[in-house]
Parts: C-alpha cells; sequence; structure tokens
C-alpha cells in the first residue's frame, strides 16, 4: 500500500514536470504580454489542479491495472504458439488469415481505448459546446472509435503482409481529399482534428506494444522498421470515418425532409 | 459515473480476450480492481478540471489577445504554446529514442551512444520546432480566414513528396510521430484557443475555423522528421 502511495507520487511529479513549460508559457504570457487580472483566477487554478491530480491518478492506474496486461496478451496473441504456426521452419511464409484473431484483437483494443482517451472526452465536448448541441458528444467520440479500430486492424494486417506503409497511406489521403468535397463544410474541421487527438495517453502505449509484438514475431520482419506505423493509421481513419458519420447524418436527414414533404403533398 | 461507462470497453475487451481467446486466468486481479478504480477517478477529476479550468484558461487568453489586438504577440503565444508544449512530451521523447536506434542500425549514423543520443535530441527539438509552426500557422489561418482544406492538402501533398525522398528507414517514425505529439493537456488548451480566437473575430465560425490546429499540428511533424531524416 505505501509503495503505491510513493508510486502515486512520483507519477505526480511527473505529470508536474510535463504541466510546468506549459504552466509558465501561459502565466508568462498574461503577466507579462496581456497585462491583465485574470477572472475566476482561484476557479482556474483549482480547475488546473483538478487536472493535474486527475492525469496522475489516470496513468497510475493505468500502469497498474491496464497496460501490463494488455501488453502482455499483445505479445501471446502474436505468438507463433498461440497461433499455432511453425515459424521456427525456413519453409514457413507468413500467410495473412492465420493471424485473424490479432486484427480482431487490434479492432476491438483500438475502439475500447479511444472511448477511454481523455483527449478525445475534451474535443468532444468542445465540439457539443460550439455547435449548439448539433455535434454529439458521444456520437462524435463512436464514430472515431469505429475510425481507430478499422485503422489498427489495417495497420496490423500490413504488418503481417509486409506492404508498404506509404501506400496505405496515400490512399487514406486521396479518400479524405475527396471526402472533404463532399461532406458539410461545417463537420471538416472537426474531423481533421479527431485524427490528431484519438491517439495519445491510453492508446498509444498498448498499440506500441502490439505493433512491436507482432513485427518481432513474424519472420522476416525487422521490430524496428516494421513495427511502426499504427500510430499513423490511428490518426488518418478517424478522420475518414468522421466525415463519414456526418455524410450519414447529412443523407438521413435529408430522406426525412423529402419524406415530409412528399407526404404533405398527398 | 460516465467514466465507468468510458472504461467498460477495455474492460470487456481484455476480460474476453484474456479468458475466452487466451484461456487464461486473470493475473493479481486485486491489483487490477484498484488500478481501474484509480482510472476511473483520474478521468472523472480530469473531466471536471477540464470544464473549470484548461478551456477557461484558453478561451480567456484567446479573448484577451483578440481585444490587445496585437498580431506579433499572439502568432509569439502560439509559437511557444506548440514548442513548449511538444519539447517536454513524454511520448516524443520515447518515439525520437526508438528512432534515433533505428538510425544507428540503419547505418545513418555511427552506433555510438553520443550519436543515438544526439540525433534523439536534435529529433525532438525538429518536432517541437513543426508543432509550433504549425500552431503558428493555424492562428494565422484562423485570423485571415483561409480555408482549412487548402492547408491540410498543402501538407499531405508535402507529405507525399518528402516520402518519395526521404529514407525508407525513417517513414514508419516519421508518420507515427504526427499522432504522439499532441498530449492531453495541449489538445484542450489549444481547441479552446482556437475556437476562442474565432469566436471573438468577426466572421469566423467557431465550428468551421476554430478546429483544425491539432489536425495541422499532428501533419507537420511528419515533413520535419523526414527532412530531418534527409538531413542527416
Amino acid at each position: 500500500m505505501i509503495a503505491g502511495i510513493l508510486d502515486f507520487f512520483d507519477v505526480l511529479i511527473a505529470t508536474i514536470r510535463d504541466v510546468l513549460p506549459i504552466a509558465a508559457i501561459l502565466f508568462g504570457f498574461q503577466l507579462f504580454v496581456l497585462r491583465r487580472r485574470i477572472p475566476n483566477l482561484q476557479q482556474l487554478l483549482i480547475g488546473f489542479a483538478f487536472v493535474i491530480v486527475g492525469l496522475a491518478f489516470f496513468l497510475q492506474g493505468l500502469e497498474q491495472a491496464l497496460f501490463p496486461l494488455g501488453k502482455m496478451m499483445a505479445e501471446q496473441l502474436t505468438a507463433p504458439a498461440f497461433l499455432g504456426i511453425d515459424s521456427a521452419s525456413h519453409a514457413y511464409t507468413p500467410d495473412w488469415h492465420h493471424y485473424v484473431w490479432v486484427y480482431l484483437f487490434a479492432a476491438a483494443i483500438g475502439f475500447s481505448t479511444t472511448i477511454a482517451e481523455p483527449s478525445l472526452i475534451a474535443v468532444a465536448i468542445m465540439a457539443n459546446q460550439v455547435s449548439g448541441g448539433a455535434v454529439g458528444i458521444r456520437g462524435l467520440r463512436v464514430a472515431v472509435a469505429i475510425g481507430v479500430s478499422v485503422g489498427i486492424a489495417l495497420g496490423t494486417y500490413r504488418i503481417v503482409s509486409g506492404t508498404p506503409l506509404e501506400y496505405y497511406i496515400i490512399a487514406g489521403y486521396v479518400v479524405v481529399m475527396m471526402q472533404t468535397m463532399v461532406t458539410p463544410k461545417t463537420i471538416v474541421a472537426l474531423a481533421y482534428d479527431s485524427g490528431g487527438v484519438t491517439t495519445s495517453t491510453v492508446t498509444v502505449p498498448l498499440v506500441t506494444a502490439l505493433g512491436l509484438g507482432l513485427a518481432s514475431n513474424i519472420p522476416g520482419r525487422n521490430p524496428l522498421l516494421d513495427g511502426f506505423g499504427l500510430i499513423a493509421f490511428a490518426s488518418l481513419c478517424p478522420i475518414i470515418s468522421v466525415m463519414a458519420y456526418a455524410q450519414l447524418s447529412e443523407w438521413q436527414a435529408n430522406r426525412i425532409k423529402k419524406q415530409r414533404l412528399r407526404s404533405q403533398e398527398k | 459515473m460516465d467514466s465507468i461507462k468510458d472504461l467498460m470497453p477495455i474492460i470487456i475487451v481484455i476480460g474476453f480476450f484474456q479468458l475466452v481467446v487466451l484461456r487464461q486466468p486473470i493475473p493479481n486481479l486485486a491489483d487490477l480492481l484498484v488500478g481501474t478504480m484509480l482510472v476511473v477517478v483520474g478521468l472523472t477529476l480530469f473531466v471536471y478540471g477540464l470544464k473549470t479550468g484548461l478551456f477557461p484558461i484558453g478561451e480567456t487568453m484567446a479573448h484577451g489577445f483578440a481585444r490587445k489586438g496585437s498580431i506579433f504577440w499572439l502568432l509569439a503565444f502560439a509559437f511557444a504554446l506548440g514548442f513548449g508544449t511538444t519539447v517536454a512530451e513524454p511520448a516524443l521523447i520515447a518515439v525520437a529514442d526508438e528512432a534515433a536506434k533505428v538510425a544507428a542500425a540503419g547505418n545513418m549514423i555511427e552506433n555510438t551512444e553520443m550519436a543515438i543520443a544526439d540525433y534523439a535530441n536534435g529529433l525532438r527539438l525538429t518536432v517541437a520546432l513543426s508543432v509550433g509552426v504549425a500552431i503558428l500557422v493555424g492562428v494565422l489561418r484562423i485570423i485571415k480566414g483561409w480555408p482549412l482544406h487548402f492547408l491540410i492538402i498543402g501538407g499531405y501533398a508535402g507529405v507525399v513528396v518528402m516520402t518519395g525522398f526521404a529514407p525508407p528507414e525513417i517513414i514508419g517514425i516519421a508518420y507515427d510521430s504526427g499522432g504522439v505529439t499532441t498530449s492531453t493537456i495541449t489538445v484542450p488548451l489549444v481547441t479552446a484557443l482556437g475556437v476562442g480566437l474565432s469566436s471573438s473575430i468577426h466572421g469566423r465560425n467557431p465550428l468551421t475555423d476554430g478546429f483544425g490546429l491539432v489536425a495541422f499540428a499532428s501533419l507537420t511533424p511528419m515533413i520535419f522528421v523526414m527532412g530531418y531524416g534527409m538531413l542527416l
């Protein structure tokens, strides 16, 4: 118990150290450039403290509970013994459909870690406020999570098949650009942002473990060269899924409108 | 209690794969429960602090700069925020160290501890610089009212062109570095800055103009890191 408390203080100090430069910049500019008294200073400081303490609890809990288990599972699922592959024989070439459980795990872990991602919660809350409730907090987060889960599953398939990362990413860019033309303008910026925010505290450690485990267990893959790229998938696919979600909602709204018009004509 | 709902998917996924697929008992159940409780408490506090602290700070400062009307100081602030929050980002430090090892293994740099540490530090500064530039350009975009997709498409074109020239070893890390740079504290602040700015500048819509800073900040590191890989 005492060890746990000491651990927590370590994490708390580390978090404060990470936040220190940010706080210095904020207060430096506020004091020396804006030179204005901050309204509700006390409340803001309390809020800031809540963020730091909350983040420290959050990280400590992840370190203690979910990360070790998640990383261990990523290693076990990618181990040749579990997959029933005899990778020691030289005749073996990786065959993508031996890894179905890996794809499923990748998709599931991508979805579930994204739902818990604090920075995505922040952006969803902000988008909800700014749009006057038109963008639902849960809807946006689920749309992003679906994107991440598809992205990570695709990324693991890429590691297994050994195809070059840039082909997938460039193809993704083309899809994003085409969608940009037809998606409702109000959602485009938000969709772009949701790509960057999805991958932070919760997702990155688990997904990196999955990528490295996979690349080091498949013959012919170098973990240093092939283990990367999952994060890139996870930040690209949500852009596509959020725009698709917006298009779908618009299409549905239009259809209801048309139906209503039709019933009025009758 | 929303936090419990947020964590349920992870618990279900890990439980299912551990018990049903791998068919193993869950080790250290007590540790796991305590840890999960901590995560729930932490997430609840964080979301509360977000609404009372981080969002208002970002928005008041954005309004303050808009009222002051000095573009120079606003851009200086934007750059400092991007650079300062990224250079100390733990996820970035981890990725930079990994990238240095790759570079050493690929004989791009000498395989000595000194050279590796130098390379990692240089990479970190490069990424921090690129995020600073991204936030600066993004804020300029909000002021000038440029459409976001031109910037993003330009950025994509930059990434594609750089991919053609960059050494293949660096590409995976460069692409990943885009995603890891934006931390949990930076994102709410930068989002609040964008939304606050666009709501205090006449003729800007917070929804279409306020968002997009994070997107740009996760694009430029890809270009800068590939550039870094080419120069060395």
